[in-house]
């Protein structure tokens, strides 16, 4: 499909919202957006409850705090209080990867810990059945620090995972924390995400003064680590002279968290589901952040060359150019290769809560067009920019989720930028502590659609017929039984690196192995033709 | 034989070894034919269930929610249930909604029945609605098993009436693979049984490319089948059910005086003559050559391999009814299921290895409501030769190094888990080569040498 033929997408919205009843119509046509030549003004509804009945793919408020940004740390033990399903469903399904620093340094990620509660519990309570488990791991592992995640039943019974952590952490000496992450809080995974951010900050963050030898010091936060993307960029932040002290939560460990308060800057991949740390330890150390992206060569480029400018050291600057110069060539060889295979295709992304935004710019280096692409659980400013924080509205879902109070620590605090330096940033157009979100990276008569339910998908992928589809397992199958490819961004399908230049390349070559397979060409038989021959005949 | 059995050491479970009722629940429902399965409680159950289903059946599959909020935890799901049902019966025009509930809408004591009796009294008198039916899966009792069988007892009493009396027969699979279904199917056919199999999700959960979108995936079970249950004939029921509890065969025969045959599943030489007779007594008739030969190539496998298979000692783990099939299996082929072990706890694997105890004199270990890490200590020590389950039994066989044969659910590390044939002389041949051949494997790649030829 050329650039001039595309479907009009205002079309398209119509033809997705034409069999929901009328209250249900009113509702998801507020999530759908058409980008306009200008985008100024292009809203969008998000982070709003699921109608239910529709089939969406988001998870719940444990998913998000367990799974997500809990799941990828080797070295905290974690015990899920609750019946045995929601452990056994989050059990090493995500797919972090992680190295421990030496041989016999602790991994207890393969590991899944819960107390399996039986009937009797959730009748006379649970709390000695989660004492029993805490010890019973701690007798097992002894581990530095155990995490208590609550589910559904939990909160209904009133058991209490954070007074049973307080008298845990006492008894075995040991740092046990507990998380109020019931299923059904919130609206989406992006509920756990932000109790998981609060909980890490008021249990762990901060732990360890022990001052950090080294230049450049920062932290990567929203980075889980998926297919090793963490070690590529690790390796990325070595070469060119920083001091990676700690990722948010990647091929992390608790000692790194205990630290994590002593940088000079914090670097923010998913805005999501970290963003509430990078701005708690910005009001209590001090500590600024930047929005980066490392998924795409040149955003990766362009990221690397922003952090240098913060620092403004020319020796970092001339390090991090050197290493622009040494990757570029390669990326830009496997471009040239393989963009003629590629160019002008279409792909769809409805993933995550950044990584939407984020692989578009793989796909443009490609020369592919993003026709559509939407979060499961990101919110507005995700879509539209942190400008529009001031003027959200909060509902009752969103509510209950504590925002922690962070006041200065008065003996920590630094302020890491003199109000110069910041205006001298500003100047040349690097701003701290934003993000401008999704919508004004695409380009216009393009489809943003939050929270797509899988009759959406359906319609989209018939009306588009666009040659790869991004999204997670749950969309996988279904896209693929319409002859159309589907890539997993939650897992990588196996694959990846795809962060940094090494796996931007990775990712152009298996999308040209995707998308130029043989298999999409087989699926009609050859006497499908001559069926339809026949019955052609047969009428007339 | 002695049977060693013993209480689980630990209070908590670490690496369970059964999942949720409501997984089971879903998955009976995804073999009725239209019909979609929903999930009264967090949005995360559907999800959580959908994707560990998914990453077994490599299909898509739908689970809706009635999405609860912290709201309905305090005043109850009744308007969340009734939108969701709404909802897709505008989109999806089902023949049937299956209704399972979770930890949370059990723990707050929501009534689904006297709901849905009041959501279809509130419909349109003449509005045409899908069959609904309720299933009670609280996540904290049982396991998926349990879901599994509660689901097919609540569609049996939904849809049995009395009916003048047929030659059907139904056949309750127990939770096997979706080539299993396939197989039953043929070999029913082979006998000539008109039969449906409850649940027969063996299209709906493997299937090939579509013409176009499938709001339901085509196959399964009809309801206008299952409308006819009452004048069936016969049943047969594979695998047992738990003491105490009446299975959905048992209640056709109790009810409507249909006859009724169990059985443990079909693995195996003796086992699957068991099951071979049921369907000669019913459909009076033998079983055609092609099965006998099936039968006869079986046994000359197990002569040609069982100089490599003796003594061999495997730890088995699994559902109850999949594990005790497997221990008789292996039994028949002179390996050693050292370890029979399952997370259900309710005698089923007791009882069934007691009966196997009665042929062989050697000393098993059978465990029931245990953990991964308990099946890790006790396997240490009897160093297994292999493994024989799930995919969740790999981290165990890495450490042990030894190899693991993937059988049962749920197979995420492996292609083709819902393809994987159990059952029949043709299951059980397929399953022996594998075994065998992994023994073999290991051997050649332990040896210094590299022997070629065997």
């Amino acid at each position: 499909m050329g650039k001039t033929s595309l479907p009009d997408a205002a079309k398209i919205k119509d033809e997705l919202l034409k069999v929901y009843p009328t209250k249900v119509k009113r509702k998801r046509s507020k999530h759908i957006t058409v980008i306009s030549p200008e985008k100024e003004g292009d809203s969008i509804q998000a982070n709003v409850r699921t109608v239910p009945g529709i089939i969406t793919q988001r998870g719940c408020c444990y998913a998000g705090c367990r799974g997500v940004v809990l799941g990828p740390t080797r070295d905290i033990v974690q015990i899920i209080h609750g019946p045995v399903g929601c452990a056994y469903y989050s059990w090493l399904t995500r797919r972090n990867q992680t190295r421990p620093k030496s041989a016999d340094a602790p991994n207890y990620m393969t590991y899944c810990f819960t107390t399996d509660m039986q009937e009797e519990q959730i009748i006379f309570g649970g709390e000695k059945k989660l004492k029993q488990a805490i010890q019973e791991a701690y007798d097992l592992l002894h581990p530095k620090a155990i995490g208590i995640f609550a589910t559904c039943p939990v909160g209904l019974i009133g058991d209490d995972v954070h007074q049973v952590s307080r008298e845990m952490s006492r008894e075995l000496g040991i740092n046990v924390f507990g998380f109020s992450c019931e299923g059904y809080k919130g609206v989406s995974q992006s509920a756990g995400h932000h109790i998981a951010n609060n909980q890490l900050f008021k249990h762990v963050v901060g732990l360890d003064d022990e001052p950090i030898a080294g230049k450049y010091k920062i932290n990567l936060l929203g980075e889980y680590n998926i297919g090793g993307d963490a070690f590529l960029l690790e390796e990325m932040f070595a070469e060119c002279g920083f001091t990676l002290v700690s990722t948010f939560s990647g091929n992390s460990s608790y000692d790194d968290f205990c630290k994590s308060h002593n940088v000079d800057l914090n670097l923010v991949m998913c805005h999501r589901s970290i963003n509430y740390m990078a701005e708690m330890m910005q009001a209590k150390f001090g500590i600024p952040w930047l929005k980066i992206n490392f998924i795409g060569a040149q955003a990766t480029a362009d990221s690397l060359r922003i952090i240098a400018r913060y620092f403004g050291d020319s020796e970092l600057i001339d390090a991090v150019e050197k290493y622009i110069a040494q990757e570029m060539p390669e990326v830009e060889k496997a471009q040239a290769e393989l963009r003629p295979r590629l160019e002008g295709k279409l792909a769809l992304l409805f993933v995550g809560g950044s990584r939407a935004h984020h692989y578009q710019e793989l796909f443009k280096e490609i020369g592919m067009k993003v026709v559509g692409a939407g979060y499961e659980f990101a919110h507005r400013d995700d879509y539209e920019g942190r400008k529009v924080l001031d003027g959200l509205e909060v509902d009752a879902d969103s509510r209950n989720i504590e925002e922690l109070k962070v006041e200065k620590d008065n003996t920590r605090y630094q302020a890491r930028l003199s109000a110069e330096k910041k205006h001298e940033l500003e100047k040349q157009g690097i701003t701290l502590n934003h993000y401008e979100g999704m919508i004004p990276s695409m380009e216009k008569n393009t489809l943003s659609i939050d929270d797509i339910s899988q009759f959406e998908q359906e319609k989209l992928l018939e009306l588009y017929k666009p040659a790869i589809f991004c999204a997670g397992i749950k969309e996988k199958y279904g896209v693929q039984k319409n002859g159309i490819p589907c890539k997993q961004l939650h897992s990588y399908d196996y694959g990846g690196p795809y962060a940094g230049f090494r796996g931007a390349i990775n990712f152009y070559r298996e999308i040209d192995r995707i998308i130029n397979t043989r298999i999409w060409k087989l699926i009609d038989a050859p006497w499908k033709e001559e069926e339809q021959i026949r019955a052609d005949f047969a009428a007339s | 034989m002695k049977m060693q059995t013993t209480a689980p050491s630990h209070t908590a479970t670490s690496n369970p070894c059964k999942l949720c009722s409501p997984l089971g629940a879903c998955l009976v429902f995804k073999g009725i034919k239209g019909a979609l399965p929903l999930l009264h409680g967090s949005q995360g159950c559907a999800t959580y269930i959908r994707r560990y289903l998914i990453s077994h059946y490599k299909e898509p599959i739908d689970i809706a929610s009635s999405n609860f909020t912290e709201t309905t935890t305090v005043f109850g799901g009744k308007n969340n249930l009734t939108n969701a049902l709404k909802n897709i019966c505008t989109q999806y025009t089902p023949e049937l909604i299956g209704v399972a509930t979770t930890c949370l809408s059990e723990t707050i004591g929501d009534d689904v029945p006297q709901y849905l009796r009041e959501f279809k009294s509130e419909q349109e008198p003449n509005a045409r609605l899908p069959h609904i039916v309720p299933v009670s899966t609280p996540s904290y009792q049982g396991t998926h098993m349990d879901g599994f069988h509660a689901a097919i007892k609540s569609l049996v009493t939904y849809f049995a009436a009395p009916l003048p009396r047929t030659q059907r027969v139904v056949l309750f699979p127990n939770m096997v693979s979706s080539a299993d279904i396939r197989y039953l199917k043929e070999l029913l056919a082979d006998f000539a049984l008109d039969h449906i199999i409850l649940p027969d999700y063996s299209c709906t959960l493997d299937g090939g490319p579509w013409d176009g979108y499938q709001k339901i995936p085509s196959g399964g079970t009809s309801v206008e089948d299952l409308a006819k249950l009452g004048g069936f004939a016969f049943a047969i029921e594979l695998g047992r059910s738990p003491a105490g509890q009446e299975s959905a065969s048992a209640y056709l025969e109790h009810k409507f005086t249909l006859k009724r045959y169990t059985t443990g599943l079909p693995i195996g030489i003796q086992a699957t003559d068991e099951f071979m007779q049921i369907l000669e007594t019913i459909s009076r008739q033998s079983p055609p050559q092609a099965i006998r030969e099936e039968r006869g190539r079986l046994l000359d496998a197990y002569a040609d391999a069982h100089k490599y298979c003796f003594e061999k000692k495997a730890v088995v783990f699994g559902e109850a009814d999949m594990v005790a099939a497997m221990a008789g299996f292996l039994l028949e082929t002179g390996i050693i299921p050292v370890l029979c072990a399952t997370g259900s706890h309710n005698g089923i694997l007791k009882a069934e290895l007691e009966k196997l105890s009665c042929q062989s004199g050697r000393s098993l270990e059978v465990r029931e409501g245990v953990d991964f890490e308990e099946i890790h200590d006790i396997s240490r020590k009897l160093k297994p030769d292999f493994m024989l389950g799930n995919s969740k039994g790999y981290s165990i066989a890495r450490k042990l190094g030894i190899p693991l044969v993937r059988v049962g659910f749920p197979i995420h590390d492996r292609i083709g888990g819902q393809r994987i044939l159990h059952l029949g002389y043709r299951g059980t041949q397929q399953l022996f080569d594998r075994i065998v051949n992994t023994i073999i494997e290991n051997t050649q790649a332990q040896s210094p040498v590299g022997y070629t030829y065997m």
